[in-house]
Parts: structure tokens; sequence; C-alpha cells
């Protein structure tokens, strides 16, 4: 087995873990129990199958288990924000910080959905294998999660794009 | 004017719309504005995630991370037990592991095969039928060359049929047949295990439709299979393992 089929894939691991738990620590955390999990169970992968689909299915377990084990603080403390619009700061503009904090006030099934959509770019058939969820789960979800990040984010436009580090 | 459909929005969002459709909820979203706001939003809320989170994969990726990969190895190497000893980890590196999973592995696909071969069966399931159980034990452990038990799953619903002898790869195998009140069908098949004694975690695999959890005890391998979910399995086959190793 050639180690770098699944090494190329872990820039984009981490990516996904730290839009869905935020600390950057805690993501990589993920990643690597994701990594362990990945390589003890790599001979029930099938050569030929989608390996990231399979890596993000790894992941969303070992997410979940953790969430329901250890219940992340961040996860708890996030997922009890109250549903109030992020109010524009300075000049009526938006920034990327909002973003994040309304990704995150999102409850993390919903969350897992946008992000492996929108970043992750997986079509809506990968996410629902992914995730073990039938596809109309994957669309109602998405479909919430949109909807509640418009409202936070008061509909209005982003003009200006701050990258944040 | 049929409503607009919300799987469509999303589908647009996503750059996945076949171009005629698109092109339909174009001149729909201009007669609607307020959908067309949202489908506005929602394209923007993926080009700011993209913004926010893009950046980490230029990120160099911590040692630590790299470094998964040996570590599990042998651990894995361990878990499998495989020829433990006399075995480097070079030996690993180069590729040969693949015979460490091949073993396992292949139980599983000899005992699904049987569970497909037998299970079907309607008039000669077994050999021999569970009226003579102690028989039955009895002449499968000569065969094998060791104290076999057929476990009881009685309370689970699982009445034992009986019982033949097959032919593996290391030479007879015993296969236990159980079947429920519906007619579902298990199978448990034994077989002599190459190599040093060992012994393995409980492991499932799944071959086409035939679900199996196997393990390896010693100088025997232990599959059960049935066509059923996993975590159905998983109850009986629990039992069926804490029954053998007591």
């Amino acid at each position: 087995m050639d180690r770098r089929l699944i090494i190329e894939h872990i820039p984009r691991l981490r990516r996904y873990a730290r839009a869905l738990v935020g600390d950057r620590y805690v993501a990589d955390d993920l990643v690597q129990d994701t990594l362990e999990r990945a390589w003890n169970k790599f001979y029930l992968w099938r050569p030929g199958s989608d390996l990231r689909a399979w890596l993000f299915t790894i992941m969303h377990n070992v997410f979940v288990n953790q969430a329901r084990r250890r219940r992340y603080e961040i996860e708890q403390a996030m997922d009890e924000l109250p549903a109030v619009a992020v109010r524009a700061t300075q000049g009526e503009q938006l920034e990327l910080q909002d973003v994040d904090r309304v990704l995150r006030s999102l409850p993390s099934d919903q969350r897992e959905v946008v992000l492996l959509v929108a970043v992750e770019q997986l079509t809506y058939e990968q996410v629902s294998r992914a995730l073990g969820i039938p596809i109309g789960t994957v669309m109602s979800r998405l479909s919430r999660a949109r909807e509640r990040m418009r409202q936070l984010l008061g509909g209005q436009p982003v003009t200006s794009l701050k990258v944040v580090k | 004017m049929k409503a607009l459909d919300e799987t469509d929005v999303h589908t647009y969002v996503d750059g996945g719309l076949p171009e005629s459709a698109k092109a339909e909820l174009d001149a729909r979203l201009r007669a609607h504005p307020e959908d067309a706001e949202r489908v506005r939003a929602y394209t923007e809320q993926n080009a700011l995630l993209r913004s926010l989170y893009n950046p980490v994969l230029d990120e160099p990726v911590p040692a630590a991370l790299l470094a998964v990969h040996p570590r599990a190895w042998r651990r894995y190497a361990v878990a499998a037990g495989t020829f433990a000893l006399g075995i480097g980890l070079g030996w690993l590196v180069r590729g040969e592991f693949v015979t460490q999973i091949v073993v396992p592995v292949s139980i599983a696909r000899l005992a699904a095969t049987a569970h497909a071969v037998y299970a079907p069966e309607v008039r000669h399931p077994v050999e021999v039928s569970a009226k003579e159980e102690d028989h039955l034990v009895g002449w499968l452990s000569k065969r094998l060359g060791t104290t076999l038990k057929a476990p009881k799953l009685a309370p689970l619903g699982y009445e034992l049929v009986g019982g033949r002898l097959l032919s593996g790869p290391q030479g007879p195998v015993a296969q236990f047949m159980y079947q429920d009140a519906r007619g579902q069908r298990l199978t448990l098949y034994v077989s002599r295990q190459r190599g040093e004694p060992r012994d393995t975690a409980f492991r499932f695999s799944q071959e086409d439709r035939v679900s199996v959890f196997y393990w390896v005890d010693g100088n025997y391998g232990y599959a059960l299979s049935g066509e059923m979910k996993r975590d159905q399995l998983l109850q009986v086959a629990e039992v069926v393992y804490k029954q053998l190793n007591p």
C-alpha cells in the first residue's frame, strides 16, 4: 500500500476539521485520530472507491464519538449560543469572523453538511454516503443551515472580504 | 406555475444544475426577487466559507500528523499478530504486510461463500442435524483436531439446525447452521489457521450481501455469517464470541 494515498488527503482533512471544530489544536487532534483509525482499517477500504469520501466518513464517526464522549467544550458553548443576528460592525460590513461565528452557531449535523458541500465541494450523493444519511436528509440539513446562516448574517451583502489569518 | 424546487435551488448554487434547467431557473429567479436574493446569499456563503478555510490548505502539515502512519502500522501489526516473531518493520514497509491481512480477510470470504452456498438449501442444509448434536459436535471436533462447541443461541431466537464438514485451504472446516422462527439463517464457520497460534480482535467484513464477524483464537479461525445488517449480526456474534471465549 502506498501511504501517499492517504497523506495527500491530510491538508483537506485539516481544512474540514478546522472548519468543523474551530479550534486549531482540537481540529488537528481530530485529524490525528482519523488517520490512526484509517490506517488501522485500511484493509476495509476498497481500492478504486473514493478514498476521500471514505476518510470523511471516518472523520465523521470519530467526531460524533468524541463529541458524544467528551463533548467538546467549544461545541457545547457554541451550540448554546442564542440565535441572534450578527450585528454588522465597522461601517455595516460583515467580516469573515462573523461568518465563522454564525457557522459555529449551527447544530453540528447541519455544519457538517454545509461544510462538505460548500468547502469540500462534495456532491450531495457523496455527502449522503460519507455521513451515512439519506440524500433527503442531506438536502433538508443543507437547506436549514443555509437559511439560518442567511438570517443570522442579516441577509445583507458582505461587501468586504477581510481575510483573516 | 409550480413551486420552486428547493433541491434545484441548492444544486444551482453548488453549480450542479444542467444548462437547460439553469436557464429555466434563471428565468424564474428574475420573476421572484426574494428567491433570487436567497440564491445570492447562499452563493455568497459558499465563497465566504471557502475564503475562511482554504488558507488551511497552505499551512504546513504538522509533523505529528505525518508521523501517524508508522505507529499505526506497528499497532496494526501487533493486533494482527501474524507471524509475530521475526518480522521487522522493514519487512512490513516493503509491502509484504499484505500477507498479514490476507489471512483474516480470507476466512471472512470463505465463510461468506460457504454461507451463500448452504444457507439457502431447503432439503439438505446440513449433513448431520441438530437431533444428533452430540454426534455432530464429536465428529467435527475429531476431524478438526480440537474440541468444538456449538454455541447456544436459543435465547436470541436461533436454534441449531445442524452442521457439516467442508474442505478449506487448511483442511477440514466445520460449519454450524442456525435458524430463527422466520427461517433467517446464520452459519458459524470454524477452520484451522496457518502459522503460529495467535489471537485477533473481533472484525467485521461485508462480503456482498453476507455480513461476517470473524476472529482468530489460537490455531482456529471463527466466522459468523448472515444475510443481515451489521448491527443485527453483531448482537449474535458477541454472544457466540463470549460462549467460545469464556
